[in-house]
């Protein structure tokens, strides 16, 4: 095991650590914190596979945007009711059987497909390529997509006005 | 160099680096109350050391000594952890700042940055969009409402002010075709500073900043007569320090930031063509540096007691309304510099 498997099951350990934590903590604000360092393992494991633009751009929405979003939401609420807003176990054997067959799937998957490994040079800069990519191959895709995240703002705003 | 090298020089430059930043923070507050003192027609400090030198050491030992009282209704770890992430964020954004040009030591050319990553400006506005995280978490763990308006007012502010800081940032990455600091300072040789260039966004930039920074005009977190401390109201002793360390430590990497982006960043206008040697170059670029970081940081403190503060709904507007459109016409203005000089 050299520096770079112990590095890996570091970052995977956070993220499935506090993935767990998110969903079992009883009080909804620390499930919200919990994400927090769900999203810095995935981050950390994305810079390990040498994805720097992927690791950045995962912190800068995921993290300075949609969690913040997720916070606002999780502590204005839950102090409104005089109930406190917990999460809780509900239908539990219908989401066992989900999850089990979801888990069965993709380990599966995983077992059954032949991965490639090749060696290759760790890029050293990704951006210039993926800018690349997106303005000339996948041009017409990364408009739609922004047509598509216009149309979600147009209609937030507009629900919000009414 | 090998990796044990690396890890050791790297090691040194941090050292360097926090030690420089800790300083340059001590020294801040005092230029603050000296400046402020002087708009004001007062004296300002002046008990502690030669002409009140010494005033803020003295502030921090006051500070250490002080009793740590956390509220009742507060949340004691999440409480705890705030000013931390204040601190963590205003220090490691520092790491992709160049301050200087290659130096030679023990015949190694090191880079006078403390890590010089590919997807830096990246990496600096990712870090920023955390600092929300610390005076939010602060704000709504602190358990009392002047705390928790605080907290909102500034993330909503910080939100909205980075959207158009990220835009004007484009502009300066249109002319570097490059997203490393370093290369956006090499790209800047000569008089074609980004500041010259594309002037709207350097102000749009540097209002964003302001803002991201929470000073005057935009303080609105922590506005004293409607809020008591804003978000810091319930924090004491060395935690109040800590915010108080981090918002300095934000003005000083908010003026690195822009020298680095649009003023050039170390360089000195045609030095290269002086013929001095190597050390001189680099002493003189360091200093260079270091003298448009003072400017600019003397350029906050200034605009801090000259201007009063925005209401709420300016701010936004401002934001918003004229910020945001004029970061992207920046875009749009330099597009056209590209196409039609060939920059």
């Amino acid at each position: 095991m050299n520096i770079y498997d112990i590095v890996f099951y570091l970052f995977a350990a956070i993220t499935v650590l506090s993935a767990f934590f998110v969903v079992t903590t009883r009080n909804i604000v620390y499930s919200a914190y919990y994400l927090l360092f769900t999203f810095f393992g995935v981050a950390g494991i994305y810079v390990l596979l040498g994805a720097d633009f992927i690791a950045m751009v995962q912190l800068i929405v995921y993290v300075g945007g949609i969690l913040i979003l997720i916070l606002f939401g999780v502590m204005l609420t839950n102090k409104i009711t005089s109930v406190e807003i917990k999460t809780g176990s509900v239908q539990v054997v219908p989401a066992a059987v989900g999850v089990a067959l979801l888990a069965g799937i993709l380990m599966a998957s995983m077992v059954d497909t032949k991965w490639r490994s090749v060696e290759t040079a760790m890029p050293s800069a990704t951006t210039q390529g993926i800018g690349m990519l997106l303005i000339q191959q996948y041009a017409i895709v990364f408009e739609l997509l922004g047509i598509l995240l216009l149309i979600a703002l147009i209609g937030a705003a507009s629900m919000a006005r009414k | 160099m090998n990796i044990l090298q690396i890890i050791i020089f790297t090691i040194v430059k941090i050292l360097i680096v926090v030690t420089i930043i800790l300083l340059a923070v001590t020294y801040l507050v005092y230029f603050e109350r000296k400046i402020s003192a002087w708009a004001q027609n007062r004296i300002g400090p002046n008990r502690v050391g030669w002409h009140g030198a010494l005033q803020s050491f003295a502030d921090v030992l006051k500070l250490l000594l002080k009793e740590d009282i956390v509220p009742d209704a507060a949340n004691k770890p999440i409480h705890t952890l705030a000013p931390i992430i204040a601190l963590f964020v205003s220090f490691t954004t520092y790491a992709v700042i160049p301050f200087g040009p290659n130096i030679n030591v023990f015949g190694f050319s090191v880079p006078l940055v403390v890590a010089d990553v590919n997807i830096g400006i990246l990496y600096v506005l990712a870090l920023t969009s955390l600092g929300v995280y610390a005076i939010t978490l602060a704000g709504w763990s602190s358990g009392s409402k002047y705390s928790l308006l605080g907290g909102i007012r500034s993330s909503a502010q910080m939100i909205s002010y980075e959207i158009s800081m990220g835009f004007s940032i484009g502009g300066v990455l249109l002319l570097s075709q490059s997203l490393r600091p370093v290369e956006i300072v090499q790209a800047q040789s000569g008089w074609m500073w980004n500041a010259i260039l594309q002037p709207v966004g350097f102000i749009t930039f540097l209002v964003s900043a302001f803002a991201e920074t929470n000073r005057l005009p935009f303080d609105l977190p922590e506005a004293e007569p409607e809020l008591v401390g804003g978000y810091h109201t319930e924090y004491s002793s060395m935690k109040f320090a800590g915010f108080f360390l981090a918002e300095y430590a934000n003005m000083f990497i908010a003026s690195a930031l822009i020298v680095t982006l649009y003023l050039g960043g170390w360089q000195f206008p045609y030095l290269d063509h002086f013929g001095l040697s190597n050390g001189w170059f680099a002493v003189i670029s360091v200093i260079t540096f270091a003298i448009k970081v003072a400017a600019l940081l003397f350029f906050f403190i200034w605009v801090r007691w000259s201007i009063p503060r925005f209401r709420y709904d300016q701010l936004m507007n401002l934001g918003w309304k004229v910020m945001f459109p004029l970061s992207l016409l920046n875009i749009i203005w330099v597009a056209v510099l590209i196409m039609v000089f060939k920059l």
